[in-house]
């Protein structure tokens, strides 16, 4: 049995500790927001926080992980509150949203060192692959979320979910659907 | 209750621009924006599907020949594995974007390198992965020696009997200023974000499949075909899409194979593609080759205009790329020559990659125009300027809408083009020359049948559904927007419902024909809708005055309703506007580069695009396609090329490592500018598509500004550092 913390709860894996961590989190825990785009690193498409740092879970294996603290997307914010979650959805640096989790996580990781981060350091710390082409807007986006973060700015473009069912809903259309299966 | 318009005519009325809602076109963000963001949004493999079996599709090593035996056995006592699925109705290709019958079957008759021959189930992902591999096959393999593999080696077939008007070689020989250029582009692949998946679950009758695809309204016809199941029997859903751009279009081998599973094992089966089986299975886009002629009086007016083309695909494929689709009408000239072959090769299925067509064809001509330029000493807007045709340049049908020249001026004007003498090498900073180029952009318009339901609730709140799915592309979005301005409603008061063959059959998402076509037919059931509530009010439909949930004065649209649903399901089918005119976007392009004068390498400075191409529905989600677009031309232009072995024909650079697709670092701050218009011949919203056209010509923009930073003329895409140096000049 691999330990380790995954979004402040303390989980254990028993799995082959080879297994790479994407897997363990979307197939054993569910964890379905970190997607599979390549399984070897070219994409970015599984970025986790690993011990506050974006790194691409299909290339860590569970030995690896090991003792450490595990944040996934669905782990950042409780409400999509956090302020590369609201900036990309008020810049629209989002099209089909694959690439967006694993986007987030990294942009999440530069905010957190570094919530005044220049162009060049945006673009060095998202090297994630977008193939529809948010690219120009994650720029804007990322550097908005670390003014948000300084607090030298407000949005609140993806509202909370509400305790309503049909609120949130109009959100997240996917909540109605899946309820409707 | 259905209302139906087949649009024969223009429609002037605009009434979109007559309501009060006052959201249409504007820069909303897309309601599906927070699930995307919190990983909350389930794409296909995320769904969680109790009992669920894996399979790995395990693929052919031999090009071209039969499987002649699979030993089952031989993986079937390894740890998990439950079957071994070859099935005579497994799919040997994708299909073809509408082609609504099955694709190529058995899968065992073998036709590339890499095709899917059968699919391996177990428990668990890694034991169906290691058995897939470990399963012996034998083949009854054709000679290599006998197999076409080569397109320059293979004598191609003409696709049709093209376009021949006038005398071209007389035109050629005549003409003041001439060119006569030949191109080759590489082959591309989508490279969609979200690797092709299934999950099929089978109760004995019916079939449920979640999987990633863009036309639902075809897939379920090609998925019953290759079944041979009633399509009453299966029920498909598709609700996000990680990225389509061509490569989902058709049913693919793994949602096939994960139904044939879970039918012969009763129990749920899911299939995601390997990352590398997405790069050999499902589609590319050809290779081409291309020959442009292009003939000028002493004053830059077109006399003759050639533009052949030859491309390649698997014997048995009706696509071929269309190359020549924007050079039938996009410029004038009156004798004219257009042609495109095929030659038939045994490498992976050739099919529709974002811009089928124009992401090649037109980066070429507008290279070979860039060329002429020179030659006529002209300047390249200006001989852009002087050659838009008033009618279709051999069918002689008027244009529905045409905003090429004015997207050349304002492009030009906010890029701040220099249209004084060009001359290469005119600025260094460094190692790097920089420079500018520019091309026109133009892409078919293509509409579909559509339908949609709209129900107004008693309640205020109005629900839209079809099976029209959302790529990315914004659907979501404008069809929240659409139904809220006809009918009055904030859109936070909409519902839309997408991707479940359930709902009304769409358009599906694909030639970028999905806004204007399912959105026309959200726009028939309002117009209906709203001709009911005026019924209730006593006036007449075009006195109704619908707005933020009041029918006028202090009349509130839930008492209207008074308790009551009103439902109408709106079908649109194109009629013969699509005969009477031609309709196209246009736009242009603007590009800064500089090059390398050591490396050869080319960076992408500065990039801007101006587009025409009918009504906006929402101004961020369009703008949006523009980007990516465009940033698709900067990969079409730089580093997108697939390469294939010579000896088999299989493709050698299949992951994201070694097919390079732009990355954030290769994509410099895009200006975008839409030229806004109205297009009635367009559809009843006055909408033409947008998802492609800002990949139709870019990369021939970038073409020119090398060749004006550094003298380099490149005849192959992509301009990779090595075929730059080789093309400087000493
Ligand atoms: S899936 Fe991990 S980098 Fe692509
Ligand atoms: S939004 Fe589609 S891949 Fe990034």
């Amino acid at each position: 049995m691999t330990q380790m913390t995954v979004n402040d709860r303390p989980v254990r894996f028993d799995m082959d500790p080879q297994t790479p961590l994407l897997w363990a989190l979307r197939d054993a825990a569910n964890l379905t927001g970190s997607k599979y785009g390549c399984g070897v690193g070219d994409c970015g498409a599984c970025m986790v926080l690993v011990d506050g740092e974006a790194l691409r879970s299909c290339l860590i294996t569970l030995a690896e992980a090991e003792g450490r603290f595990i944040t996934t997307i669905e782990g950042l914010s409780e409400d999509r509150s956090h302020p590369v979650q609201q900036a990309m959805v008020a810049e629209q640096a989002i099209q089909c949203g694959f690439c967006t989790p694993g986007i987030v996580m990294a942009a999440a990781a530069l905010i957190q060192r570094n919530p005044d981060p220049s162009e060049a350091d945006v673009r060095e710390a998202v090297p994630n692959l977008c193939r529809c082409g948010v690219y120009p807007r994650l720029v804007r986006a990322i550097q908005r979320a670390g003014r948000v973060a300084r607090r030298r700015e407000r949005i609140s473009a993806a509202p909370a979910p509400g305790i309503d069912m049909e609120d949130a809903a109009r959100a997240v259309p996917a909540l109605r659907a899946d309820s409707a299966e | 209750m259905t209302a139906h318009l087949k649009q024969d005519k223009p429609d002037t009325r605009n009434l979109l621009d007559k309501m009060r809602q006052g959201v249409i076109g504007k820069p909303l963000s897309r309601p599906d924006g927070p699930a995307k963001v919190s990983g909350t949004a389930p794409y296909t493999a995320d769904h969680a599907v109790e009992n669920c079996l894996e399979g790995v599709l395990v693929t052919a090593t031999i090009v071209r020949g039969e499987v002649a035996d699979i030993d089952a056995q031989s993986v079937l006592t390894m740890p998990g594995v439950v079957a071994v699925i070859d099935d005579e109705r497994l799919t040997a290709r994708a299909a073809q974007g509408g082609a609504d019958e099955a694709p190529e079957q058995p899968a065992r008759k073998v036709g590339y390198f890499g095709q899917p021959i059968a699919l391996v189930v177990a428990e668990s992902f890694e034991e169906a992965r290691d058995a897939a591999k470990q399963l012996k096959v034998d083949y009854r393999a054709d000679d290599l020696s006998d197999i076409p593999l080569d397109p320059v080696q293979t004598d191609p077939e003409p696709q049709d009997d093209g376009t021949r008007q006038g005398d071209l070689a007389h035109a050629m020989t005549s003409a003041a200023h001439s060119v006569d250029l030949t191109y080759r582009t590489e082959g591309h692949a989508s490279a969609a974000m979200e690797p092709h998946a299934a999950i099929a679950e089978w109760d004995g009758k019916r079939l449920t499949v979640h999987a990633s695809l863009q036309m639902l309204n075809h897939n379920i016809i090609e998925l019953a075909d290759a079944l041979d199941v009633k399509e009453e029997d299966i029920r498909l859903i598709s609700r996000y899409v990680g990225g389509g751009f061509g490569s989902k279009l058709g049913i693919s081998e793994e949602t096939v194979a994960a139904c044939v599973a879970a039918m012969e094992l009763g129990r749920p089966v899911r299939v995601v593609m390997s990352r590398q089986q997405v790069f050999q299975c499902i589609m590319r886009r050809s290779e081409t080759k291309q020959r442009l002629r292009l003939a000028a009086d002493g004053d830059g007016k077109l006399i003759g205009f050639g533009h052949e083309a030859r491309v390649s695909n698997l014997p048995g494929e009706d696509f071929a790329e269309p190359v020549l689709q924007s050079s039938e009408f996009l410029y004038a000239a009156e004798n004219r020559l257009l042609q495109l072959e095929v030659a038939r090769i045994h490498r992976m299925t050739a099919g529709s990659v974002r811009a089928p067509g124009e992401a090649v064809g037109m980066p070429a001509l507008e290279a070979a125009m860039d060329v002429l330029a020179e030659k006529a000493g002209i300047d390249p807007v200006e001989l852009r300027l002087r050659n838009i045709p008033d009618k279709h340049p051999s069918e002689g049908l008027p244009f529905s809408s045409h905003k090429l020249a004015e997207c050349l001026k304002q492009g030009a004007e906010a890029f701040g083009w220099d249209s004084g003498p060009r001359k290469p090498r005119q600025r260094r900073e460094g190692e790097w020359w920089i420079g500018t180029g520019m091309a026109s952009a133009a892409r078919v318009h293509n509409i579909e049948e559509a339908k949609a339901r709209v129900t107004l609730k008693a309640d205020g709140t109005a629900l839209v559904e079809t099976d029209m799915t959302d790529i990315g592309t914004g659907t979501y979005s404008i069809l929240g927007q659409i139904a809220g301005e006809m009918l009055g409603l904030p859109v936070e008061k909409v519902l839309v419902e997408l991707g479940d063959t359930r709902l009304p059959r769409g358009s599906g998402s694909g030639g970028s024909w999905g806004a204007a076509s399912v959105g026309s037919a959200v726009f028939v059931a309002c117009n209906r809708l709203r001709e009911r509530l005026a019924g209730k009010v006593g006036i007449a439909a075009d006195d109704l005055v619908l707005k933020d949930g009041t029918a006028g004065n202090d009349l509130r649209l839930t008492d209207l309703l008074d308790g009551e649903d009103l439902c109408e399901e709106g079908h649109y089918e194109p009629g013969e506007i699509e005969d009477d005119y031609t309709a196209a976007g246009f736009g242009a392009f603007f590009a800064q580069v500089r090059v390398n004068r050591f490396t050869g390498e080319t960076r992408v400075d500065r990039m801007l695009g101006a587009f025409g191409f009918g009504r906006v529905l929402n101004e961020k989600t369009a703008r949006s396609q523009c980007l990516g677009g465009i940033t698709w031309s900067i990969g079409a232009a730089l580093t997108e090329s697939l390469l294939f072995d010579p000896v088999d024909g299989h493709l050698v650079n299949c992951d994201l490592a070694e097919y390079h697709v732009p990355v954030h670092r290769d994509i410099p701050d895009v200006e975008v500018i839409m030229v806004e218009e109205r297009d009635p011949a367009a559809s009843p919203i006055q909408a033409k598509g947008i998802g492609e056209l800002g990949m139709c010509g870019g990369a021939g923009a970038i073409a020119n500004a090398i060749y004006d930073a550094c003298g380099a003329r490149l005849f192959e895409f992509p301009m990779t550092p090595d075929r730059v140096l080789s093309a400087l000049p000493e």
